[in-house]
């Protein structure tokens, strides 16, 4: 059994460390700072955290009036809140003045599990994407973010940062270094290439150590950064390999496999698979199970990789 | 398109601008032409409805030319403008990035051809440019974008989200040990947005009160009637019930206003609702609570009556 980390509490711990760090750090949360794990930070900083009630919209728009005003300013809920709820603020008064906000979102996919449709967010991807200006990231376990909140307090601009409610296996080691745009090659190989993203990439290598017995040796990406995308990597990818597939807790719609498709589409055509979401909403269940009913699972990314070799043009 | 005479749009204070005064002074530099009128020895308040009636007439300029555009709303809300920019603010429009500057957040950004015409009268603009309101690479935009307009401190034009934006800053105040003081200009119609209330109530928790809303009372809405759209009484019950500090104001008296804002200043521990009871429209006889002119711009005829009322 791999090492299991939390994606949230290396969240919150860090909003602690950089508030330490720099006193232009301001924490916003929508009444789930023991969720989010803002709440390390909230005690370390009363005076530079506020608590807006359930009320999104009100948050984004504090959080932006504080960002025009010098602040680096993280604010947070889970993700379907983060995004649909108060999209309007995001587009206004974050996204067009590019201003200096860090959405931090927890309780991303399907994943929140029992709570059911209501509180799983399976379009916030596409809905972030699509806000100009925003740099969008899902961090595959808690080394990673840990360096991905780091980058986005350094970086000036807009972010969307998705993490999940259950603890997630350690895929990265801790010399990995995060850049921020730039895809991770956690394995090589050359017969199909696997574009994972969050709770996928630890499938994804699984599911790449499973066909590497079988003779298919894949290459797989953890694309972190979905937006901007790695364009680079993924041309090369599919020029080295010739079929690539995605991999993400989100639906096929708008998420990094519509994102990566068009990539392939306009700069190296190769045949593509897609482990996503379909078009419909998901039901209450563990985690586990509800991974297994929706087809997110390693089987599921080794039957999309061999649909996607065998169209391979001989 | 109604192409003004370029000499209805500049008034003197293009040519006459005179280099700013000591900027740590209250109000931002009136242009020439209001300035002479001090120096004839009329009242202050004179003074600024001298001011106010330029502005009115920058509005009709300014939509008549662009052909389209919001006068209804700009014109209820002239007099509010004119004693912020001209008298309340502290801010310099030589600078308008000074970090002690008191900010104005225009949260009901379809009033843009009224804070554009203040910006242009204190020294932000040319007052040449206004006629470019709506164009196609304007920095006049529709409604406010603060990437490109010297002056807006925040894009706005979707309703309901300045009093949010407002209090960000004033929190910055705060944080920041400045003291500076956030002004936040809303519509009434526009409080039926409930994101309004999410930021009256933070407001109050948070106990601002570097904070003063605005409401421009005009009881009007696309709609129609505020009490036949959605009513909003009893409305200033409402701010006060948030914990607000609430003023009622006649919206075209300058003096009321000007004492509501020095009330507003000595409030501790809670924000200001000043409540400015206002005619759409005003100003202009055939818009006066005449709704259809919310959204719609004067023809050139209308404009050339409009303006020989406001000569």
């Amino acid at each position: 059994m791999k090492e299991l980390s939390s994606t949230r509490e290396a969240y919150g711990k860090t909003l602690l460390a950089l508030g330490r760090e720099n006193p232009d750090i301001v924490v916003l949360d929508a009444d789930l700072s023991k969720s989010t794990m803002t709440q390390f930070f909230a005690k370390g900083f009363p005076q530079r955290f506020f608590d807006c009630g359930i009320a999104e919209q009100n948050m984004v728009g504090i959080a932006a009036g504080l960002a025009s005003s010098g602040k680096i300013a993280f604010a947070s809920t889970f993700a379907v809140f983060a995004t649909a709820r108060c999209y309007d603020q995001l587009r206004m008064c974050v996204a067009q003045p590019h201003l200096n906000v860090k959405v931090v979102a927890t309780h991303g996919g399907i994943t929140v599990g029992e709570d059911g449709l209501s509180h799983q967010s399976i379009e916030d991807l596409a809905l972030s994407c699509a806000l100009p200006g925003f740099a969008v990231i899902v961090p595959a376990d808690a080394v990673e973010t840990t360096q991905v909140i780091r980058a986005a307090a350094a970086t000036p601009g807009p972010f969307y940062v998705r993490l999940g409610r259950p603890k997630v296996p350690r895929v990265l080691s801790h010399d990995y270094r995060f850049v921020l745009g730039k895809a991770a090659t956690l394995r090589q190989g050359f017969d199909a290439t696997i574009v994972a993203i969050g709770i996928m990439v630890s499938r994804a290598l699984e599911a790449a150590e499973s066909l590497s017995q079988q003779g298919i040796d894949c290459r797989v990406l953890n694309m972190s950064t979905v937006k901007p995308l790695d364009v680079e990597a993924i041309v090369q990818a599919a020029a080295d390999t010739g079929a690539v597939v995605t991999a993400e807790e989100h639906l096929e719609h708008g998420g990094l496999g519509a994102r990566v498709a068009q990539v392939v589409a306009r700069h190296q055509a190769v045949p593509m698979a897609f482990v996503a979401l379909k078009d419909a909403f998901a039901s209450s269940g563990t985690s586990e199970e509800l991974l297994q009913r929706y087809g997110l699972t390693s089987a599921e990314i080794e039957k999309a990789v061999m649909s996607a070799v065998s169209r391979k043009k001989r | 398109m109604y192409n003004l005479p370029r000499e209805v749009i500049l008034t003197t204070a293009d040519q006459q601008r005179t280099p700013a005064s000591d900027p740590s002074t209250s109000g931002a530099t009136a242009s020439a032409e209001a300035r002479s009128s001090v120096d004839t020895g009329e009242s202050p308040s004179k003074n600024l409805e001298r001011i106010a009636r330029t502005l009115r007439r920058h509005i009709i300029s300014m939509t008549a030319t662009a052909g389209s555009g919001h006068p209804g709303g700009s014109l209820s809300a002239v007099e509010i403008i004119t004693c912020l920019f001209f008298q309340v603010l502290r801010c310099r429009a030589s600078d308008p990035e000074w970090v002690e500057r008191d900010r104005f957040i225009l949260s009901k950004g379809h009033a843009a051809p009224l804070l554009y015409a203040a910006l242009a009268e204190t020294g932000y603009l040319p007052v040449g440019e206004l006629c470019t309101l709506r164009e196609m690479n304007s920095r006049l935009q529709g409604h406010p974008d603060k990437t490109c307009t010297p002056g807006v401190e925040m894009t706005c034009g979707s309703l309901g989200q300045g009093l949010s934006f407002g209090i960000g800053v004033a929190l910055a105040a705060r944080l920041n040990s400045l003291d500076y003081r956030v002004y936040v200009l809303l519509g009434d119609g526009e409080c039926d947005e409930g994101q309004v209330w999410e930021a009256t109530m933070s407001a109050a928790h948070f106990r601002i009160d570097n904070l003063v809303a605005i409401i421009d009372h005009n009881k009007l809405q696309i709609d129609g009637w505020n009490r036949e759209v959605m009513n909003l009484e009893p409305f200033p019950d409402k701010w006060h019930a948030f914990g607000w500090h609430v003023v009622e104001v006649n919206g075209h008296d300058i003096l009321q206003l000007l004492a509501a804002f020095g009330e507003a200043k000595q409030m501790k521990g809670r924000p200001t609702a000043i409540i400015a009871h206002t005619i759409k429209g005003k100003g202009v006889s055939f818009m006066e609570n005449n709704v259809d002119f919310h959204g719609k711009a004067p023809t050139p005829e209308e404009a050339d009556r409009a303006l020989k009322e406001l000569a």
